[in-house]
Formats: structure tokens, sequence, C-alpha cells
């Protein structure tokens, strides 16, 4: 494992930081388009409730690296050459948006309505209500949920070696197969992923405790 | 139009069918595995059994914080390296139920931990043994308010198996490839073909849940908030 780490350092050390990012440009995206069908679903416009539900509903249900495989081979095919960075990270755009938005539903139908009533009749219009007084409380109870949504968003990010996106999971399949010791190449991976993930994971448990 | 048509030719269909066959029977296999598995871990973690408990909630954590192509990868080119050659059926199935039990042994945690301490106070101050009290009482009520989030877990599974055509397990995914391989006109009638049928095979699942949701009257009742707890705790 150590000789891995001293041949391949470098590459493994790039791969690390095209992953994070590649999960930091998809979570930016993923929470202004997640919030906003979340908020399209609480409005009280019916055809805009359907609109986002479902966009939320075919985004859950189609598996990643078909959304993935969409950008990297129909996309170049037939409108304009992206790289597979490009497209695995659209992927991953949309694919998380689509969780982002459930969570963040489901963080603003926690607010108690009675606050959303009682904004209305202050005068406040629902769009001021919304920004002034719901989501403010929403945001509170979306925060654990969210940053769980974050790490998985850094696991699904390894769907970029099926596109060549020279994230950390590609690096590692190209190390695997050169010093032809996969086992161990494939624990240093692991490790390097752990590093990003875990500590996130036991501060968004702690979190949870403490907000409950 | 006439490139679309030839896309969807019985001998594609069927090819298409063969692979979808490959992808519910590695699904199944390893949602039976991951579901046994999940549920003694769960309980393994929840007990606090001295030391024992803490080098299984760690081991769990870690495995829930990899991705799943690494734990596939490492199935089928890594433990080679120790002797153990799995063919890309077995790799695949080996590889989804550790990583999925990990994530239904969470969720089981969860769950129990949201049952009130007075059930089993009040099982215990009738007679039964902590184990009968775990088995008959709590499990039980806490399965009920689990459901949801295990359903939600599989259907991810079911979307995770597209992952295992990187070892070439010839499932929906891999046969899709292979068609549009060979025919390159073929390309978007085949994506719109995986888009369906993953998404009937996933939202038919999802909608079971909400279906199993109501049934056990878990949507409406008390345990409707402990069911959201466990939901939100375990939303990965």
């Amino acid at each position: 494992m150590i000789s891995i780490f001293q041949n391949y350092g470098g590459e493994l050390l790039y791969g690390l930081g095209q992953t994070l990012l590649c999960s930091i440009i998809a979570l930016f995206f993923a929470l202004i388009i997640g919030s906003g069908f979340a908020i399209l679903e609480v409005v009280p416009n019916k055809f805009f409730r359907i609109i986002a539900r479902i966009y939320i509903e075919v985004f859950r249900n189609i598996p990643l690296l078909v959304i993935t495989m969409f950008f990297y081979v129909v996309i170049p095919m037939y409108i304009v050459e992206i790289s597979g960075f490009v497209s695995g990270t659209i992927g991953l755009t949309l694919y998380s948006s689509a969780f982002i938005a459930e969570t963040v539903r489901s963080g603003i139908q926690s607010v108690d309505p009675g606050q959303m009533e009682g904004a209305r009749s202050t005068g406040l219009s629902f769009w001021q209500s919304m920004r002034y007084i719901v989501l403010p409380q929403a945001f509170r109870y979306v925060i654990p949920p969210l940053g769980n949504q974050f790490i998985n968003l850094v696991k699904n990010s390894s769907v970029l070696a099926f596109v060549a996106g020279f994230d950390l999971m590609y690096q590692g399949n190209v190390i695997a197969s050169d010093s032809l010791q996969s086992m161990s190449t494939y624990l240093c991976v692991g490790v390097l992923y752990l590093i990003l993930t875990l500590p996130l994971s036991y501060y968004m448990r702690y979190l949870e405790k403490r907000l409950a | 139009m006439l490139t679309i048509l030839g896309a969807y030719s019985w001998i594609n269909i069927r090819f298409l069918l063969e692979g979808a066959w490959v992808t519910i029977l590695v699904s199944v296999l390893s949602i039976i595995l991951s579901y046994i598995f999940g549920v003694i871990l769960g309980v393994i973690r929840y007990v606090q059994i001295k030391y024992f408990s803490a080098i299984v909630g760690f081991l769990i954590d870690i495995i829930r914080n990899l991705p799943l192509i690494l734990i596939i990868f490492f199935t089928y080119f890594g433990l080679p390296n120790i002797g153990f050659k799995p063919d890309p059926i077995w790799a695949s199935v080996i590889a989804m139920a550790v990583f999925e039990s990990a994530m239904v042994a969470e969720i089981v945690r969860a769950g129990i931990a949201s049952i009130p301490v007075g059930q089993m106070e009040g099982a215990r101050a009738n007679g039964l043994s902590y184990w009968q009290a775990l088995r008959y009482i709590i499990l039980p009520q806490a399965i009920k308010n689990m459901i949801p989030a295990i359903v939600s877990q599989f259907i991810s599974l079911v979307k995770d198996t597209s992952l295992a055509t990187i070892i070439v397990l010839p499932d929906l995914m891999n046969h899709a490839q292979i068609i549009y391989g060979q025919n390159t006109n073929y390309t978007i009638p085949m994506f719109i073909a995986l888009a369906v049928m993953y998404f009937i095979v996933c939202y038919s699942l999802s909608l079971l849940s909400r279906y199993l949701e109501h049934r056990l009257g878990t949507a409406k009742n008390k345990g409707a908030e402990e069911a959201e707890i466990v939901a939100q705790e375990t939303q990965r």
C-alpha cells in the first residue's frame, strides 16, 4: 500500500482533486436546481406542482449511470463535443438535484403550516413569506440530510470513472492495471475516499444529535 | 423513423429483456442477502455488546462511506490477488450485499432507536428476557417503521446494479451498450428503452412502499413521526 502511495502519489492526489472539484460544482448547481423544484412542489399552483413532481420522479428513478452515459454518448454525437468530466458533472448534478429537492421539500413541509398562515395574514405575499419566514426555518431542519446528500454526491462522483473523468476512481483503475497490485491500489483509493466522506459523516451525525 | 423501429425489433427487445432478467436476478439475490445480514448487523450495533458492537459499527460506517463502484472493483479485481475469483454475477451480488447490508444495518439501528424506551421496560417488567423483548416487542414495531426507508434503499439497489456493467455483468445496461455499439443510430432509442425499463421497476417499487406505508397505518398515526425520523436519519 505504501509503495502505491510513493509511486503514484501525484496521480492519486490529482484524482482526489478532480473528485472534489466535480462534487463541489455538482453540489452548487444541484442545490440551486433542487431548491427551485422543492419550492415549485409547495406552491399553490397545481401545474407547477405536477412539473416538479415529474422532474423529481424521473431523475430519482433512473440510474445515475444511464443519465451520465446519455450525456457522454448522445450529446457529443448530435449536439456539442463535451469532455467526460463535464458530462459526468452534468449527470451528477441532475441526479442529485432530484434528491436534494426531496430533502428540501420535506424540510419546508416540516415547518408548522401556522407559520405560513401567520405570515400571510400579516400581509406578506406568498413569495415574501416563503423567503423570509418559511425557508430560514426549513434550512435548519435540512442541514443534516443535506450533508448526507453531499456525502452521497462525493461517493456517486465515482461514476466519472465510466466516462474518463480522471477522478479518483478512474486514476485508481489506471494505477491498478499499471502496477498489477489491484488489491492494495483499491485499498489506497478507499482510504482517500474515506478521508473525504468519513469526517463529514460523523460531523453530520453530531449535528443531528444536537439539533434533535 | 425507420431506425427507431429497427431499434425496437424483436431480437433487440429480447436481448434487452435477457439483460433485464440478469438485473432482476442480481437485485433479488442481493436484496435477500442484504436484508438478512442488515437486520443482524443492525441489532448487533444496537445492543451494545462490549467492543464487538463498536467494531461492527465502525466497519459499517466505513462501508457506508465508500463508493459502491469501488467495492465492486475490489471484489472483482482485488480479491483474485488473494486467490478468490468470483464470476461477474457473484462478484456483483457479493459487492452489493456487502454495501447494502451496511446501509440496511444503519436503517435498522435508527428504527430500533426510534421505539420509545418504555416498550422495552414494559416488556422486561412482564418477565420477558432482553432477547425475547427485542424479538417479540421491539423488532416488530421497529420493522414497521423502517419499511419505507428499507424499500427506498432497495430502489437504489436496483439502480445501482447498473454500475456492475463495468465488470461486464451481462445486465440491462450492458446489453443496451452492446446494441448501440453495433449501430450508433440506435443510441437514443436504446437510452429511452433503458430509462423506461429502469423507471418502471423503480417507480413501481416506490408505489409499493407508499402502499405499504398506508396499509401498515404508519402514514397517519403516531408511528408516522418515528418513520419520518428513520427516513430522515438514513436518507442516503
